[in-house]
Order: structure tokens, then C-alpha cells, then sequence
């Protein structure tokens, strides 16, 4: 059995993954980056780790085979299949503070990804302090050779997914990316599909 | 000296003063056998053992000098407002805004708040890192059969957590760290190569631009591939100086360092701090 939820553009989302449920995030209309963060269900306090999973699997981008490291450095989730290739995890989140900076004051108003993350973390007891670096399925993150680092164009499609197997029972954020000042999601955020699917199936 | 009795004890204790160990803080400052030219600002100067921590309130305006005396320290550093800690260093936004995964002179360390916590002002070694992290007590055990912070190996994420404690700070304020004088490289295909350390002698300056909690971890970077645990003395020396403002050549580095030093001296001023 299953549960399939479309998350609309813009908004959040979160759920309680069992050990051995899988999750599969569909990019429906192509270049959404998905932000997402993930919580030891029963020890919040043990949650995604970006320098972790960077340097227990030696690059950093994410795709099949990459499993998902705790800040204790013990997995959380594993990506079992990916139709796009690459992720990024080095990115972050967008928020009204860090789009001051990146593009100017006249953004302080537009929703992103942080308030997302506080309003539905808060559903569970998360606070800001349970906010960390995270994972942006679908975008594009390359660094060059001298360091330049950006987010470019997206290589996804319309209906590519990735499927994540939960390694215990974990809790998972989502924020649709509402950002528009970049290409994370063509300028033009669009609506995502989460699948639970059970260990059986 | 005989300890059976508590003058004796007392003694015996007192007797130790003045003794020194090669990793160990010299307070005042300003008694640190090998100043630099600002001796008569010095506000902390300390020799941290590798495999160990340090940790210390500073001002807006100091500057921190690290130094990695053998070439073998890697300077692990998380940086938490002084007052409001929820407010802390934010890797993922300190390379994106900048553009750039490399740390290296003239990068400014942001907060979650896009505001300044501190500014790299020199750097003679160019071998840091913004990517990988900590080492935990999990790998550290896994490599070289502990982790725990007094065992011979200890890791990164458990100093951070003693350090953190002592200000009142508990795991979850703990979020990715940076470290310096070991670094990595990033292939075209997103692959790592470590690059090792610039060799003995390399120091790297910071200037704070808020008041902020420093937690240092000198342990060895997680990417090392060296089987044994290698961690040789750092050197920190903090000396009062001004913070950047307007007209410093760092103001005006990059359209999103302006809008971060702006965005830091509108929050000092409305705080009535600045």
C-alpha cells in the first residue's frame, strides 16, 4: 500500500517515514527544488548532516547509493533510485535574511524556505535551533575549479523521481522552494508528489 | 612535600604555580612569551594540545590569530552570538552568498540573520574547508578504535559538545562547522581530494564583527586518510582592533559582503551597541 500527497507549490510538508517505508519525491513539472531535512524520529536532536554524508561517501552531490548521515554520523535515509543523477547538499535553505544578501532588501517580503521549515518544524516541537544545512533535490549546485560555487539551471524534468529508503523511523521536512530571484526552480515553483510506500510493496 | 595533612595539601597545591605545560593558556595575555605587535591589546593567548578544545567569549573588534605551529592542527570552528546564540555561523549561507566553497582571506564567516559574525582578514595557507565537517565519536571509533574526548582519539563533534556546554549550549546548537589548515578540493564531478595542510607555520586571522562565542576543536580533519591520528599544538592569540566599517576595503569586496556589513551595523545601532 501506499499514500501519495501532492504538495503544492510553495508550501511545506512533513511525515513520519518508518524503518524500511520509502519515500519518492516526483518533480511534476520539472526544476522544483525540494528542500529537506531529516530528524531521528525518536531523538530529534540526531538529524541530517550534511558534512557527514559529504564526507562518508567523498563528493557533494547526492544520488543513488548516497545514504543520508546524522551529525552523529549513523544513516538515516539511503537514495535506493534517482532518474536525474545529481543533488545538492551544500546550498542550504533560502530565508528573507540570507535573500537580503544574495539579491537586495526588495526581497525581505517574499515567502522561502526557512519560514517553512520553522512553521511545519513547529508542528513537531521543532525550533530554530533544529535548523541545520539540508538537502535540495532537483538543484543544481557545481563548483568550479577555483571554488565559484552557484545554483544554475536545473537538469530535471517533468515526472523524474528519487525514492529514499528510511535506515530507522525518521521524521522529514519538506519546503517546496517558493524561491524566484534564482533558477532552482526555473524562477517558477511548481507542485511536487510525496509516496509513502510501505516495506512490503 | 608531604600531602597527609590540608597545609600540606595546600602546599603542595600552591607550589605548582608558575609551572608550565606546552599546551596551556598564559593569563593575562600579555605575558605570551612570543607577542605579536599588538602585545599590549593581547586579550587571550593559548596553546591548544592537539586532540583537545578551547573556547572563549570575545568582542566585536578582536582579531583572532590561528596558527598551525607543527602542521598537523586543524582548527575546527563554530561561532554562536554572544547573547543570542540561535543566531550562529551558517556554512551553507557563508559559501552560497559568497559565491564560493573556498575559505580563504577577505571571506566573510555569516550568520543565519545575513549578518557578519566574523571576517577572515589574513590567511597564509589556504587549506580549509566548508564542506566536511567534524569528525563524530561514531567514525572516530570506527577508524581509530575511539572517540571519547579524553581517550587518544578524540572527535571533533564531542569536544564541540563539552565547549558548548560550558556556554550553556547543548547538542542541537551545534550545526556544521568549518575548519581550518586541512582542507579538500572539489573535482568537476563533485568528488573530494584532501589536500593535506600548507605545512608548519600557517596562520589564518579573523576579526570579529559581533560579540560572539568561539568553539575550537583541534582535531584531525574527518577526510584525513592517514591510519593513525595525527593532531600537533594550535596557537591562538586575540588582540583588541577595531571591527571592518565603511571605507575598510572589505566593506566593499562584494554586493552581498556590503549588504551583510549594512545589514550587521543597522542591528548594532538599533541595539544601541554600535
Amino acid at each position: 500500500m501506499s499514500t501519495r500527497t501532492v504538495v503544492p507549490a510553495r508550501a511545506a510538508w512533513s511525515s513520519m517515514i518508518r524503518a524500511g517505508e520509502s519515500l519518492t519525491l516526483t518533480d511534476l513539472h520539472g526544476n522544483q527544488a525540494v528542500d529537506f531535512l531529516v530528524y531521528d524520529a525518536h531523538d530529534t536532536a540526531v538529524r541530517y548532516s550534511a558534512p557527514d554524508t559529504i564526507h562518508a561517501q567523498g563528493g557533494i552531490f547526492l544520488t543513488t547509493g548516497s545514504v543520508l548521515m546524522s551529525n552523529e554520523h549513523t544513516p538515516l535515509m539511503t537514495v535506493t533510485a534517482d532518474d536525474v543523477g545529481r543533488h545538492d547538499t551544500v546550498g542550504g535553505a533560502c530565508s528573507k535574511e540570507s535573500n537580503t544578501l544574495r539579491y537586495g532588501h526588495h526581497t525581505w517580503s517574499q515567502h522561502a524556505c526557512v519560514d517553512n521549515f520553522l512553521a511545519e518544524g513547529a508542528r513537531h516541537g521543532l525550533g530554530k535551533r533544529d535548523l541545520v544545512s539540508n538537502i535540495n533535490w532537483y538543484m543544481n549546485v557545481p563548483v568550479e575549479k577555483d571554488g565559484t560555487l552557484g545554483i544554475v539551471d536545473g537538469i530535471s524534468a517533468p515526472g523524474l523521481a528519487l525514492t529514499l529508503r528510511a535506515e530507522r523511523d525518521v521524521l522529514v521536512l519538506v519546503s517546496n522552494c517558493p524561491q524566484i530571484n534564482n533558477p532552482c526552480n526555473g524562477f517558477d515553483p511548481t507542485a511536487v508528489e510525496m509516496t509513502i510506500t510501505g516495506k512490503n510493496t | 612535600m608531604a600531602t597527609s595533612t590540608t597545609y600540606g595539601a595546600r602546599d603542595h597545591a600552591r607550589a605548582q604555580e608558575g609551572a608550565r605545560a606546552e599546551a596551556m593558556p598564559v593569563v593575562p595575555a600579555s605575558d605570551w612569551p612570543d607577542p605579536p605587535p599588538e602585545a599590549a591589546r593581547l586579550v587571550w593567548a593559548e596553546t591548544v594540545a592537539g586532540g583537545n578544545y578551547t573556547h572563549r567569549v570575545l568582542a566585536r573588534g578582536t582579531e583572532i590569530r590561528l596558527t598551525d605551529l607543527r602542521g598537523d592542527a586543524c582548527a575546527h570552528l563554530l561561532l554562536h552570538h554572544a547573547d543570542r546564540p540561535w543566531e550562529r555561523l551558517n556554512v551553507a549561507d557563508t559559501v552560497k552568498v559568497q559565491w564560493n566553497a573556498y575559505l580563504g582571506e577577505g571571506v566573510l564567516l555569516l550568520s543565519d540573520q545575513g549578518r557578519v559574525l566574523a571576517s577572515v582578514v589574513a590567511d597564509t595557507s589556504g587549506r580549509h574547508d566548508a564542506l566536511c565537517g567534524t569528525s563524530t565519536l561514531v567514525r572516530n571509533t570506527e577508524r581509530y578504535g575511539d572517540g571519547t574526548p579524553h581517550s587518544s582519539s578524540p572527535a571533533g563533534r564531542e569536544l564541540f559538545k563539552l565547549a558548548a556546554a560550558k556556554n550553556g549550549l547543548e547538542p542541537r546548537d551545534l550545526p556544521p562547522s568549518l575548519s581550518f589548515f586541512q582542507g579538500v578540493r572539489v573535482r568537476e564531478d563533485g568528488t573530494l581530494d584532501f589536500t593535506g595542510s600548507a605545512g608548519p607555520g600557517a596562520a589564518v586571522t579573523l576579526r570579529t564583527e559581533q560579540d560572539v562565542t568561539v568553539l575550537i576543536a583541534n582535531v584531525p580533519h574527518p577526510a584525513d586518510p592517514r591510519p593513525e591520528y595525527v593532531s600537533t599544538p594550535l596557537e591562538v592569540v586575540a588582540w583588541r582592533a577595531r571591527p571592518t566599517g565603511p571605507g575598510d576595503p572589505l566593506w566593499d569586496a562584494s554586493p552581498e559582503g556590503r549588504r551583510a556589513f549594512l545589514n550587521t551595523a543597522e542591528f548594532l545601532a538599533a541595539r544601541g551597541t554600535a
